[in-house]
């Protein structure tokens, strides 16, 4: 597995994250030098750098191993960046006009987003426990400074310090999980430790390092029982931080576990099988519940993410190509709802700063009837109500699901998304069937151009991406069965 | 033409949609011009659907019980398809839907003036969706527009809804929705065992019985709440009530007979086994509906209850007759489908003009207007009788086919469902005196405007399809007969078969 690194040219699968990683510092330097109040056009800059990230790693199609093993680029791979990348992208996209009002507007905003979406890049991509967690590691440490930003709010600088907090101990889970794993196989390559873990050596030891390293995972992608900091986080971060936390960073995580669980471990499905079921049902049922209490729409949309990390997870339950098709699925619609879900929440200020509760939304329907049909569409979407882009996504992880004989585990996560639709409803109750309190300000140009894209590609899933998404994540979880 | 004619099942079904999207950009101004301008897209285009559809009928092949006018293409994966088709069971549905909805909103017209491009908006999207449960042949997209239906009409009870139509919207939605997820996930094993979803593969396909049973049920716990059939009905007199009048026109007209087509189409013809084992749990139900419903509508005070009651026990005869899996048994229970699709439709059509005037629907608050209103109180005579049952209306057919059918399984369920068409008499025709007649001595009653012709276009053509359906059942009979036969002969021959199977597994 010795790598050539003799040539530029056999570099080729890491063409992407070389280039991010020269970009970003780049751009680095021309912030500090230039000007550091030109937050806006390193910002701009810095979706461009993206945006070109995100061509390279689709094409042209450079697939290999590198590194002596340690890094990867398959389909699934690739797929995953490209959806990371968007979501990034997007996140910046969202922060643009907003990041003034939010006290964001430093450059270094958009570089730390850099750098945790590189980090994000290596978590995809790898394929040794230690490149693991040099990339979870990258992007965990960009991710705690962007949450606490915001210095002077009490509450921003909380929720980083909640999420460092927390965030280290699921590294500190994951890093001893790992060393366990090396311990009883004396292998990191995790396609390496697939022998080792199908011969007959497979110990108590082992499956013990296995299940603190998904646990360290069920960290990041905040799924029951470890999803504690994720509402206090999603709440305290400024809103277009959020609106990144949500997205791009649980595509990277749920990358990372479908890759820790299906490659090395493998050959004992029903060790971890059990583990991911739980985790699923136990996201899914508290979600749903937990949000219905919720008053604060960003709170509420944190649990409403650890539901649809609950729903993913079904996907993986199955331990089936199958399943990880389904999530492949899930992730890219979830990723376009929410990006669709912040560009709305951010459109919508009244004379009172931004809105923040449900009750504010009152009478948005008749006040800014655009935004309000957006919010609903991606609020069925989110209940999974058909025809929408959500129904679709469910569809593909319960098939799985179903497939993989989890009756139970199917009705449980059916029932618990009815259960949901009660919250996701109330929200549409209250802007379309209640009257107006206040009015709104006018929303930015690029968010409504992200809100209408979005929703016209969650309206029109069945049509326009059903097809072409279906085939890529298809290709996808072909390359890691 | 010939694109039409190629793909008339696509141009019925989306059309509406197209004029939806046509409102998305004019005719939004809270303006009296826009509004006009609204409304006459939204006729329009649920005339041309109207014109269209019968212009399928005509060319439908009676004789033939297979589906017709099938468009059939791959679409994600090997998966869900693009199938569009018709059978005799089916086309009728279609042409009732695309019926009702120009009389909605028609109905509509002067009663919703706040919103109304959104009004318009949702009954154009809800026609598609309605039309596509009906059209799908591939069992996905059946349930993308079984499911997606939720929407618009969880926002038309909610926005131009009464007073408590928000927990009424609510009650609508979880009431459906959890029926409904059920279904999918029995979908879903159904993929994985026939592999296919392609309806008329699933229809030759034959399911273990002992996966039947569980297949059954799920679908069951959705079309027993779509019905609804007692006591899973507890959604509806509220929905009806709070919905606005061509909401509640649609509910009971249209999305109540989704729940009949589904048992027809998937609950007895892919589980014969399992349709047979439940008939009498169904059975007993049915009995239950006629008559507790029967009772509980005797003693409602509001009319738009009443004639909501009226419907869950209208549709026990409906679940009956499907059930009792024979020709007769279904064939009626497709016409009454029909038959209260046109008279329940009319019924919330006359209250809506009564509320349009009075904004009350209490029954205390009328009485005796036909003095003021003859026209009005012939039109409400006539539908009043259709939904006793009357010989000579459309609504006796159905019952009547339903009994004998049911008659030939188990005498007792006919004999008790009897007892139905005595209660409906007196609900009815008391509902009836009650409104009608009396003396006209209320205040608020003295100033009563007889219709006007709006809503005699709305009505009359709903009153000469009663009266014509009663005398002359033959165009609804003669297109279902052949499909209905075929659903017949098909669970006859499978309980033939798996009789000896289904006693061995007890």
């Amino acid at each position: 597995m010795n790598s050539d690194l003799s040539s530029f040219a056999s570099l080729a699968p890491a063409y992407p994250e070389l280039l991010l990683a020269v970009g970003v510092v780049v751009l680095l330097l021309g912030g500090v030098i230039f000007s550091k109040d030109r937050s806006t056009g390193i910002a701009f800059l810095a979706i461009l750098l993206l945006i070109a990230v995100a061509g390279v790693a689709i094409w042209p199609p450079a697939e290999g191993i590198l590194f002596n093993g340690g890094f990867i680029v398959d389909g699934f791979a690739r797929y995953m960046k490209f959806l990371v990348l968007g979501g990034s992208a997007f996140a910046l996209v969202l922060s643009t006009s907003t990041a003034k009002p939010m006290g964001l507007d430093k450059f270094e905003y958009s570089i730390l987003v850099l750098l945790a979406t590189l980090g994000m890049m290596v978590m995809v991509s790898a394929n040794d426990l230690m490149s693991l967690y040099v990339g979870l590691e990258l992007q965990s440490l960009a991710l705690y400074v962007v949450a606490a930003m915001k210095r002077e709010d009490s509450k921003a600088t909380e929720a980083g310090l909640k999420y460092f907090v927390l965030g280290a101990l699921s590294s500190g889970m994951l890093l001893y999980g790992a060393s366990l794993i090396y311990g009883f196989t004396g292998m990191t390559q995790l396609d390496q430790i697939v022998t080792a873990v199908a011969g007959a050596q497979r110990s108590i030891g082992l499956i013990f390092g296995m299940v603190f390293l998904i646990a360290g995972i069920a960290f990041k992608i905040s799924a029951v029982p470890f999803h504690m900091w994720t509402p206090d986080v999603y709440e305290g971060a400024p809103t277009p931080v959020t609106a990144f936390f949500a997205a791009a960073p649980k595509v990277a995580a749920m990358a990372l576990i479908i890759r820790v669980v299906t490659v090395p471990f493998g050959g004992v499905t029903h060790d971890w099988q059990q583990i991911v079921i739980f985790l699923s049902i136990a996201s899914m049922v508290l979600a749903a519940f937990a949000a219905i209490g919720q008053n604060n729409l960003k709170r509420l949309l944190a649990y409403s993410s650890i539901g649809h990390v609950g729903f993913a997870l079904v996907g993986l339950s199955a331990g089936t190509s199958v399943g990880v098709e389904g999530v492949a699925v899930y992730m890219a619609i979830y990723v376009a709802m929410t990006i669709c879900m912040f560009a709305a929440l951010l459109s919508l200020r009244t004379s009172n700063g931004y809105v923040e509760t449900i009750p504010q939304l009152a009478g948005l329907a008749q006040k800014r009837p655009f935004i309000a049909a957006i919010i609903a569409i991606v609020m069925f979407s989110f209940i999974g109500l058909p025809p929408l882009a959500g129904f679709f996504a469910k569809w593909q992880v319960f098939l799985a699901a179903i497939d993989a004989h989890l009756f139970a585990l199917a009705i449980i996560g059916v029932l618990a998304s009815a259960v949901s639709a009660f919250y996701y409803l109330r929200i549409v109750k209250v802007m379309y069937f209640d009257e107006p309190q206040s009015e709104f300000a006018a929303a930015p140009a690029e968010l409504t151009a992200v809100m209408a894209v979005a929703g016209f590609l969650i309206v029109t899933y069945f049509v326009t991406v059903a097809s072409p998404l279906y085939n890529a994540a298809h290709a996808a979880a072909g390359s890691l069965f | 033409m010939t694109f039409l004619t190629d793909n008339i099942l696509t141009v019925v079904t989306f059309l509406p949609l197209v004029g939806a999207l046509l409102l998305t950009f004019v005719g939004g101004g809270e303006d009296e011009n826009s509004k006009t301008l609204a409304r006459w897209i939204a006729l329009a285009t649920s005339l041309i659907t109207f014109g269209l559809s019968l212009w399928m009928w005509s060319r439908f092949d009676p004789a033939n019980a297979g589906f017709q006018f099938v468009e059939n293409y791959d679409w994600i994966g090997t998966s869900i398809g693009y199938r569009m088709g018709v059978d005799g069971v089916s086309i009728l549905f279609v042409v009732l839907t695309a019926l009702l909805i120009p009389a909605c909103i028609l109905s509509s017209w002067s009663s919703i003036s706040t919103r109304v491009r959104e009004y318009m908006l949702v009954f154009l999207i809800l026609e598609t969706l309605c039309i596509g449960v009906f059209t799908a042949l591939d069992l996905a997209m059946f349930y993308v527009f079984f499911e997606g239906s939720l929407i618009p009409m969880f926002l038309i009870i909610g926005i131009w809804g009464g007073k408590r139509r928000i927990q009424a919207a609510y009650k609508f939605f979880f009431y459906t929705f959890t029926g409904s997820v059920l279904m999918l996930l029995a979908i879903m094993y159904m993929y994985w065992q026939a592999g296919t979803l392609d309806i008329r593969k699933l229809l030759a396909f034959q399911f273990d019985p002992a996966a039947q049973t569980w297949l059954w049920l799920a679908f069951f716990a959705s079309f027993a709440v779509k019905m609804p059939m007692w006591p899973f009905h507890r959604w509806l007199p509220e929905a009806h009530v709070e919905a606005p009048t061509a909401g509640s026109v649609i509910l009971a007209a249209i999305l109540l007979k989704l729940g009949g087509y589904g048992f027809i189409r998937f609950s007895l013809a892919m589980f014969p086994v399992a349709s047979e084992m439940f008939a009498p749990f169904v059975f007993t139900l049915s009995i239950a509906a006629i008559i507790i419903t029967s009772l509980i509508a005797l003693v409602q005070t509001d009319i738009k209850k009443l004639i909501a009651y009226s419907s869950v026990a209208h549709m026990g005869f409906v679940t009956m007759g499907i059930f009792s899996g024979n020709v007769m048994g279904i064939h009626g229970a497709v016409f009454q489908m029909i038959s209260h699709g046109i008279v329940s439709g009319a019924l919330f059509l006359c209250v809506g003009v009564i509320y349009d005037r009075l904004h009350t629907r209490e029954i205390e608050a009328f009485g005796g207007l036909v003095e003021r209103m003859p026209r009005y109180a012939f039109a409400f005579m006539v539908f009043t009788m259709a939904n006793v049952g009357l010989p000579g209306t459309s609504g006796f057919v159905g019952e009547f086919l339903t009994m004998i059918g049911t008659f030939q399984v188990n005498t007792w369920v006919a004999f008790f469902a009897a007892f139905g068409v005595i209660l409906s008499a007196a609900y009815a025709l008391w509902l009836y005196r009650r409104v009608i007649f009396g003396g006209l001595t209320k205040e608020s009653l003295m100033g009563m405007l007889d219709l006007d012709r709006r809503e005699i276009a709305v009505l009359a053509p709903l009153i000469v399809l009663t009266i014509l359906f009663g005398f002359w059942p033959a165009p609804i009979l003669d297109a279902t007969a052949a499909s209905v036969n075929l659903v017949a002969e098909n669970f006859g021959k499978a309980i033939g078969a798996t009789g000896p199977l289904v006693a061995a597994a007890h």
